[in-house]
């Protein structure tokens, strides 16, 4: 299952602040989407709105549509629960839960959400899920330790696990490396490949060779300076953006010109 | 090469050292300038004709250590050294200071409570009792019901509040109840006991007595003290769990009920035994509404009781005949006072340490 996000004309606020504007995208089913652009400019914050977590924070609130196949997650009586349920992310820095052990932080969104499941089928999706995020073999002797125990690109892959464990349509991923060794970081990259098998994928990254390496889509987005609000550039094929960009600023900063 | 790479070093001094007080330095120094104290005062009291001044010697013995400490560091050590050695001095002393009332306070009661701490003392109540024997064993159930009750009342409410404050709280209203908690912190323990007792005497007319009205005294100076602790609890949970959470599509009361909470479960322990050392040991508004008596009551609604503060008092205020055995028991009942508030720590340590959230591998 996965399923197409289409952002129509969105403004992001945080209170009284604009910090995004006029953003407009099209994300395909089973696609990697990376969103790349200096601090600040904002892309971090339209991720968030993709799965209305950005509202999680006092007096932010957004204008615009997100539609998820069609539906809007910001129509009236939609439950942002509910949307979080099809729409997984995982964080920059590993957050697994400190008081559970692997294979709860894995079934967590089963056991957060009272959720009766038979033993055998827990264990087979604690299974499936690790597989999912190439961490089984590393783990599967020791399910029942803390899971803040693994080292930290170990966490960020149990917390992968944690977010595809519950079956997202969707899965955002908030800069997932930032915080990883070049290994880890490899891993994780492989296992982006892999999921886009089943998923559609946005991820944020400051490392535009990531974004390059992983991504099939790019959205660059820029600021016009400090207190103004962040802007979508430019949106294309990833191969187009590094290589010909239509827009200048694209190709000053995938260049490094800038930023 | 070995030899040729470290035979050089033997030679040439190193030039990172510097003149350095060997250990037992200020150890030596400190015993000199105590043996000075304790030469002025002799002299002192053999001029005067006073008793000889343990204080005096210490005190004069402390003053001389600091002045020479610092000035023999800065001869060999230089100006850094010599303020490290003099503040190192300064700050061991007030804590020297510090424990002095503590430990006085401590062997203090542990002698003269030691008189009376027997089998009879835990078994027996007052009843009938002029004189020597009895025991306290209604005052310490006394004290362990209305504590309970008071807990009872006051956790699920200071938790609950501070849960709103952190979670939920924004506005007027938040800023309002933090206000009024505050405030609360604020009330002297005799106006709670006088408004329990107010209260009460609505329902039940004047003279009213019960340990229950006791609970709900100590429950007001209670609640200030678990929200304060719990919010604080609840503020250190990072807000990546959170977020962890909701984005799994947990709701809002199930992420605070299943990952909020267990994970502040250690501090928030620990706030709650705190605050109920704080008012197991409270007397006035006791005294007000939960009164005295000499006989057991297992019934908190209804009637007198008795509590160890209160009897410790009581004890005290108005000896029978026999003196003595009234301030041993006194004494007894203070210790057997500290020894619950040690035990209610112990076990909150215990709770802590094996509710706390682990990081082993």
């Amino acid at each position: 299952m996965s399923k197409r996000i289409e952002v129509n004309d969105l403004d992001v606020y945080y209170g009284s602040f604009k910090a995004v504007e006029g953003v407009s995208v099209e994300i395909e089913p089973r696609s990697v989407t990376a969103f790349i652009g200096p601090s600040g400019c904002g892309k971090s914050t339209v991720l968030r709105t993709l799965n209305r977590m950005h509202e999680v924070i006092a007096g932010a609130w957004v204008d615009g549509e997100v539609l998820l196949d069609g539906a809007n997650l910001y129509g009236p009586g939609v439950d942002p629960v509910n949307v979080r349920r099809q729409i997984g992310m995982v964080f920059q820095r590993p957050n697994p839960f400190p008081t559970m052990s692997i294979r709860e932080n894995v079934l967590a969104g089963v056991l957060l959400n009272n959720r009766r499941m038979s033993r055998s089928d827990q264990d087979d999706l604690v299974e499936r899920s690790l597989r999912g995020a190439n961490l089984w073999n590393e783990v599967k002797d020791r399910l029942n330790i803390p899971g803040s125990g693994l080292s930290g690109g170990q966490q960020q892959r149990l917390c992968i696990a944690r977010a595809i464990a519950v079956s997202p349509d969707v899965l955002l991923m908030d800069e997932p490396c930032s915080a990883l060794d070049p290994i880890s970081t490899l891993a994780i990259e492989d296992l982006i490949e892999e999921l886009k098998q089943e998923y559609t994928i946005v991820i944020v990254t400051h490392n535009m060779q990531q974004a390059s390496r992983v991504s099939d889509k790019t959205a660059f987005f820029n600021i016009a300076g400090t207190g103004k609000p962040g802007k979508l550039i430019e949106f294309g094929e990833t191969t187009k953006m590094f290589s010909n960009p239509s827009v200048q600023a694209t190709e000053d900063y995938v260049s490094g010109r800038f930023g | 090469m070995t030899t040729t790479t470290t035979a050089p070093r033997r030679e040439t001094s190193n030039p990172l050292t510097a003149g350095q007080l060997p250990a037992w330095g200020p150890w030596a120094l400190l015993g000199v300038a105590v043996l000075i104290g304790a030469a002025v005062s002799g002299l002192v009291a053999g001029a005067s004709g006073t008793d000889f001044s343990i204080v005096s010697t210490v005190v004069i013995g402390y003053v001389i250590y600091l002045v020479a400490i610092t000035v023999v560091s800065q001869l060999i050590e230089g100006g850094r050294k010599a303020t490290d050695r003099l503040v190192t001095g300064v700050v061991v002393g007030a804590f020297a200071l510090a424990l002095v009332p503590l430990v006085s306070l401590i062997v203090t009661v542990v002698i003269n409570g030691a008189a009376r701490f027997d089998m009879t003392f835990f078994t027996w109540t007052m009843r009938n009792i002029v004189g020597e024997g009895g025991g306290v064993l209604h005052a310490i159930i006394g004290t362990l019901l209305v504590t309970l009750w008071a807990a009872i009342i006051s956790v699920p409410v200071g938790i609950f509040t501070a849960i709103y404050l952190v979670e939920y709280g924004k506005g007027a209203l938040s800023k309002a109840i933090t206000f009024f908690v505050d405030v609360m912190t604020g009330i002297p323990s005799i106006v709670a006991g006088l408004f329990a007792y107010a209260l009460f005497a609505l329902f039940a007319g004047e003279g009213v007595r019960s340990g229950f009205g006791g609970a709900v005294a100590l429950s007001l100076l209670m609640i200030p003290t678990v929200v304060r602790s719990t919010e604080e609890m609840l503020k250190l949970v990072p807000n990546d769990l959170r977020e962890a959470s909701l984005a799994l599509g947990v709701p809002k009361w199930l992420t605070i009920a299943k990952v909020v909470l267990p994970t502040a479960l250690a501090g928030i322990v620990t706030g709650v035994t705190l605050a109920i050392a704080r008012v197991i040991g409270e007397t006035a508004p006791l005294l007000i509404i939960a009164g005295f008596t000499t006989n057991m009551n297992y019934n908190v609604f209804d009637g007198r009781m008795m509590t160890l503060p209160v009897f410790a008092y009581n004890q005290y205020v108005s000896p029978g005949v026999q003196e003595q055995a009234y301030f041993d028991r006194a004494w007894t009942a203070a210790l057997v006072l500290i020894l619950i508030v040690m035990v209610l720590n112990v076990a909150a340590r215990l709770i802590a340490h094996f509710f706390a959230p682990k990081a082993g591998r």
